[in-house]
């Protein structure tokens, strides 16, 4: 590791990449530290992928700079591939190898790694090793791919949506082996526009839209900057009129109200006082609740301050 | 390298050994992926190894040279029916006048044989029909040599029975033409659209694999395979239907290879582009439905238009079938096969090179 003295295992400089007429990367700087897992969040369509493309050799840039385990893609492409793993988004491996036949093949790409029976443990897949690919579910896929991206031993995992269509006991299982290996010294940049996902995962992250990153530092540093602490949200059996929106925003505790995807969300600081003020108010002016949620300040409501929408339109 | 070898592969992380290095090829993996990918495919392994030999069995059946139907012919005299009985090539029925009369009629018969008023003999046929002509020579030469004719010029027959004149013979080379343009064209041309659409080749590229090992799987597994395909055709035909294979084995399979590279090289021109399968069958079939028909698959490419030849004789699936055609049953070698052998090598230089050039990886 003493060979990047910066502890800077990836420094992107005002990264541009305009197709046709969208620019889906418009001047993004990051660095990822060595030994980090760092995420790069954001709604489908921000760039996040572009950006690992480029990141990963595979898409030239339209400008930027890109230096990865101190060295660049022009004149070291060959060094890189071998000190890299890559998992991309929806790669379909081939269907009619099995799952040892295709983790020996990309074995045989890398100079230097683990037996391939020792990563095949590793994703936990000894069970499936002499099954065909096609006949994996799709948690057993990704981790498939996963060992894929980990049979050169790589110093740095680049991830692209590791869990985008699973389902939530699939997912967890791929965070507990990214986090098994996220503690073997090796730096992993994963993208995800699961913000439980960042939370739970990354060291630090960048939240991107529409090609910029809008937001950069630890989870804990976004969301205590936005200020707020809890969220409430709650549907009514009739729309609020603006008024009534003011009103509630007199209510101590409240920092700010806005309707979002039907449902009334209040940014609170002191739950417990807010609460029943709350429902004090809206029994007072007639309005019956059909449903009433709270959650603490989350990454997500990190994305709503900054941009006013969800991160996911559900 | 401790500080980067994470957990669970601990200290066990090395190089190959010599040996493993072979066996861990890459290029020996990704031409086992190929192998495997295709066995594993029934359809496939029936269209390349099945479906060809099927054919050839059916058309030579079909078109299997039989000795002449004798003719049918009637009398309704039992003399005439007599001396009539040893010519081998009739079929004579003694008939009453009116049965007789009403065989020819309804075409049963090509020709009814009645005494004559003067001791002699009335032929009744129709001589717009083929077979009446015939029957009415054969009819005659039979009874006049009963009656005691001598011919005055000796005349006998010398049989030519030979393998390599019949329809099956002209088929096999034609079949195997045409086999060695489906499959590469096909093997190729669909996995490679199939890797890029499922952004397999993308992925691969993103790893240390050299980009010419994955090209060059491809055409080592189509030479492999190649020698089974063939084989099996080829085996078929000579054991089966004798087909005859004149030239020398080695030429047979220096042709096949040029062959099958030609068509790999033109399976990959059509796939370096194409991002669907539909794309590409539209492409394929372009390519190879007039060749199909042109070539000289079934009946010889001779038969279009002398101003359509020059084309026709530049398309590689002419060259290798003529070259193939001439090598078998002829025994025609290397130095006469010039023309077709510079086409095909033609078609290779230029595709391969235009591939390479306008590839694409994802």
């Amino acid at each position: 590791m003493s060979q990047f003295p910066t502890g800077c295992a990836l420094r992107v400089r005002n990264l541009r990449k305009v197709y046709k007429d969208v620019i889906a990367v418009n001047g993004v700087d990051l660095d990822v530290l060595t030994g980090e897992c760092f995420g790069l969040l954001g709604p489908n369509g921000a760039g996040k992928t572009t950006t690992v493309e480029i990141c990963e050799g595979l898409t030239p840039p339209d400008a930027g700079e890109v230096e990865l385990l101190g060295m660049r893609w022009d004149s070291n492409a060959k060094y890189l591939r071998q000190r890299l793993g890559i998992q991309l988004q929806d790669t379909q491996l081939s269907d009619k190898l099995t799952v040892l036949e295709t983790v020996r093949l990309f074995r045989s790409f890398f100079r230097q790694g683990p037996d391939v029976a020792e990563v095949i443990a590793l994703v936990q897949l000894e069970d499936k090793r002499d099954a065909r690919v096609g006949r994996l579910s799709g948690g057993q896929k990704q981790r498939l791919a996963l060992a894929c991206a980990l049979v050169g031993d790589p110093e740095f995992i680049f991830l692209d949506e590791p869990t985008t269509g699973l389902d939530p006991q699939a997912r967890r299982q791929l965070w507990d082996l990214i986090d098994e290996f996220k503690h073997g010294g090796r730096t992993i940049f994963l993208t995800t526009h699961y913000m439980e996902e960042a939370e739970r995962l990354c060291d630090r992250v960048a939240i991107m839209d529409y090609g910029k990153v809008i937001a950069y530092g630890t989870p804990r540093e976004l969301i205590a900057s936005t200020g707020i602490e809890h969220v409430v949200e709650f549907s009514a059996e009739r729309l609020l009129e603006e008024m009534e929106l003011a009103v509630l925003r007199t209510i101590e505790g409240v920092r700010d109200v806005r309707p979002a995807n039907g449902f009334i969300r209040l940014q609170v600081t002191q739950l417990h006082r807010t609460v029943p003020a709350l429902l004090e108010e809206l029994r007072r002016r007639r309005i019956p609740l059909t449903e009433l949620r709270t959650h603490s300040a989350a990454l997500e409501d990190v994305f709503v301050t900054l941009t006013g929408r969800r991160l996911r339109d559900e | 390298m401790a500080a980067i070898s994470g957990v669970g592969f601990g200290d066990r992380i090395r190089r190959f050994s010599l040996k493993t290095r072979c066996t861990h090829s890459a290029l020996v993996q990704l031409t086992l992926v190929r192998f495997r990918e295709f066995w594993r495919e029934p359809e496939a392994i029936f269209w390349v190894f099945v479906f060809p030999i099927l054919l050839a069995a059916g058309l030579g059946i079909a078109f299997r040279n039989h000795p002449a139907e004798p003719i049918r012919i009637v009398t309704i005299s039992p003399e005439l029916a007599q001396s009539l009985r040893n010519e081998k090539q009739l079929r004579v029925k003694l008939l009453p006048k009116m049965a007789a009369e009403r065989e020819l009629r309804e075409g049963k018969a090509a020709l009814l044989a009645a005494p004559g008023p003067d001791g002699g003999v009335v032929y009744f046929y129709d001589d717009n029909n083929p077979d009446g002509h015939l029957a009415r020579l054969l009819t005659d030469t039979a009874i006049q040599r009963a009656a005691g004719r001598v011919d005055p010029v000796p005349a006998r027959d010398q049989l030519m029975r030979e393998s390599g004149a019949r329809y099956i013979d002209f088929l096999i080379p034609g079949l195997l033409g045409m086999n060695l343009m489906g499959s590469a064209i096909w093997g190729l041309g669909y996995a490679i659209v199939d890797a890029r659409r499922k952004k397999l080749m993308k992925r691969l590229i993103a790893t240390p694999m050299p980009r010419h090992y994955y090209l060059l799987s491809f055409l080592l597994s189509r030479l492999l395979l190649l020698v089974v395909e063939v084989g099996a055709l080829l085996g078929f035909a000579v054991l089966l239907f004798e087909v005859p294979v004149r030239g020398s084995l080695l030429e047979l399979g220096i042709l096949c290879v040029l062959g099958s590279l030609c068509f790999s090289a033109i399976g990959l021109l059509i796939a370096c582009r194409a991002q669907t399968m539909e794309a590409a069958s539209g492409l394929m079939n372009v390519v190879m439905m007039p060749m199909w028909i042109v070539s000289g698959v079934f009946f010889s490419a001779r038969r279009f238009p002398d101003t359509l030849q020059p084309a026709i004789q530049a398309l590689p699936l002419t060259a290798i079938i003529d070259a193939l055609r001439a090598h078998m049953l002829e025994g025609v070698g290397f130095t006469q096969l010039a023309p077709q052998i510079g086409v095909l090598s033609f078609w290779l230089v230029v595709c391969f090179a235009l591939a390479l050039k306008l590839f694409r990886w994802r």
